[in-house]
């Protein structure tokens, strides 16, 4: 007789990594969340095997959402080849079972870190997006308490002193990424660090985006078909990065987010950040039959 | 013609904007305020002075409802606003001190964020009362900061990098930017050197005269007090000692406090 004959095999402990109760805590968040737009429900937190603020708010409602159907896509500002990414991606695959793509279109549910596909999602998709700080009051009211009051009220106009304070110092709204946003008209957000040029892919977007907070251990939605406005004085309107007139070195690609990336000799050089979209273009280009779909932007202006 | 043949001058009676009846307020055992009552008439000017503890601080504080006492009534005579505003919930007196009162604190950390703009102290007021449009918020705190008589190069200048007097116009800049029914004064002038003090109270006075600002001012000098006062209450042991028309008080104080108090001299 040996010990491994007295012990059954081994098995994971759960399908998905988590345990029944703890996707049970998250799935009960999440239909909060859903139902009041905007609004950030704590929620209790297993640990996961990855040190907080590398993902674990969204790893955490990807192994909720999970099925051995579900296509995975994660992507780490923008690109789907990232180590963060394909640790991701390989974890979440190893502890379900389910297949995984790079391709947008594909995929069911797409965990992201600071960006949204420049490819149109559907009804049917899911955006989980990776937040290090989901409090968007956090730099105007440091006391947590006072800051669930100001929710509470709908008392955002220290939201609209930081961009007054930002113009006056700058000329300029200086709010690169996390640009807050108004939520269903009621509940400011944070959108997690996306770029500006991203924002206005939310607002009234088909598909269902939750954004999940490991650290915080907190999530907010927005569900299909919300209203996702950027805080803005009535003169001064919201502006994107100038990216419309930049193009992608690899790929031609033209009127989408790119990456800069600097070269010896002082210029810049530039490549799509949406790696994806970059791969598929490429691939088109050399007349392979790649379906690219309907993107937000089209020549660099937000399409309706 | 005699004088039974003349008209009679027909009596206007206005009503006062703000009564105050009854206002008792304790800390456990500490009796703050015992039966406080005051009336201040539109365009009258309150005076409260009395010693450190006498309460005039928390009365002041729960004008600015800041503060919910154990008991009384405080109501003010403005449109949209009825009824005992001790009774309104947290958000009906945020509202109501946002667009309708104006405070300004003895120490200005209370009421700036000092590390914002002097003129982003007063926009945010104006934000809060719903304004979203960046050039008039521009324009409204220029005027305010200006009405304020503070240096407009410096309108940019964070609280921080401010001396006392400056801050002190920053925070009276932000209470009026409404153009509040009511501005509540809380030691304005303590901490100033006496010609800074002297500059700020003749911003007041003639803030007063100009806009017809209806002010309740608290302080423990009664300089600042003869200055700016029409009429004065005198407070000990949260209690009101004596009140009554201002040159009276000062000129024939019936309570032996307030005659120490006239007649006090370092």
């Amino acid at each position: 007789m040996t010990l491994a004959s007295l012990t059954r095999d081994w098995e994971p402990m759960a399908y998905g990594f988590l345990d029944a109760s703890a996707k049970r805590e998250i799935r009960r968040k999440t239909l909060k969340a859903i139902s009041v737009p905007g609004c950030q429900m704590p929620y209790a937190s297993r640990e996961v095997p990855m040190a907080r603020g590398w993902g674990t708010g969204g790893l955490q409602v990807s192994c909720t959402l999970i099925n051995p159907t579900t296509r995975i896509k994660v992507i780490d500002q923008g690109a789907d080849d990232s180590v963060n990414a394909a640790s991701i991606r390989r974890f979440l695959a190893r502890v379900s079972g389910a297949p995984t793509t790079t391709d947008t279109l594909e995929a069911d549910l797409i965990q992201s870190r600071h960006r949204i596909p420049e490819e149109r999602l559907r009804e049917d998709q899911v955006l989980v997006l990776q937040v290090p700080n989901p409090e968007p009051l956090r730099p105007v009211q440091p006391n947590m308490s006072i800051a669930r009051q100001m929710h509470a009220d709908a008392d955002y106009g220290r939201m609209w002193l930081q961009l007054y304070e930002q113009i006056v110092r700058a000329g300029r709204v200086m709010q690169g990424a996390s640009y807050p946003s108004l939520v269903n008209g009621r509940f400011v957000m944070t959108p997690s660090p996306i770029p500006r040029w991203d924002v206005p892919k939310l607002h009234m977007a088909k598909h269902l985006t939750l954004l999940s907070a490991g650290r915080e251990k907190r999530l907010h939605a927005v569900p299909p078909f919300t209203k996702v406005e950027p805080l803005v004085f009535d003169d001064v309107p919201y502006k994107v990065e100038e990216h419309a007139h930049l193009m992608c070195h690899r790929s031609g690609l033209k009127g989408f987010f790119m990456n800069e990336i600097p070269q010896a000799d002082g210029t810049s050089i530039h490549e799509v950040s949406d790696s994806d979209l970059g791969v598929k273009a490429i691939h088109r280009t050399e007349g392979a039959p790649v379906e690219i779909g309907a993107t937000w932007y089209e020549n660099g202006e937000m399409g309706q | 013609m005699t004088v039974q043949q003349m008209d009679a001058p027909r009596l206007i009676t206005t009503r006062p904007l703000l009564i105050a009846q009854g206002v008792s307020k304790s800390y456990g055992s500490v009796k703050a305020l015992q039966d406080v009552s005051a009336t201040v008439y539109p365009g009258e000017v309150l005076g409260i002075v009395g010693e450190s503890g006498s309460g005039k601080s928390t009365f002041l504080r729960s004008l600015n409802l800041e503060e919910t006492p154990d008991s009384g009534s405080y109501t003010l005579d403005l449109p949209d606003v009825q009824g005992n505003l001790f009774d309104l919930d947290r958000f009906a007196r945020r509202m109501l001190c946002a667009t309708k009162i104006g405070i300004v604190y003895q120490n200005p950390h209370l009421g700036l964020l000092m590390k914002h703009s002097s003129s982003g102290n007063v926009a945010e007021r104006l934000l809060v009362a719903g304004e979203r449009r960046f050039a008039v918020l521009r324009e409204k705190a220029r005027e305010a900061l200006d009405a304020s008589e503070f240096p407009l190069s410096r309108m940019d200048a964070p609280p921080v990098e401010l001396s006392g007097g400056m801050q002190q116009r920053v925070q009276l800049a932000k209470a009026i930017a409404l153009e509040p029914a009511l501005l509540l004064l809380d030691e304005p002038t303590t901490g100033l050197d006496v010609s800074v003090q002297a500059l700020v109270l003749d911003t007041l006075k003639r803030l007063q005269q100009e806009r017809k600002i209806t002010m309740v001012i608290v302080s423990h000098d009664l300089g600042v007090i003869r200055t700016l006062a029409d009429r004065v209450m005198v407070m000990k042991g949260g209690r009101v000692v004596e009140a009554g028309l201002a040159d009276q008080v000062f000129q024939d104080p019936q309570h032996a406090y307030t005659q120490q108090l006239v007649h006090a001299k370092l």
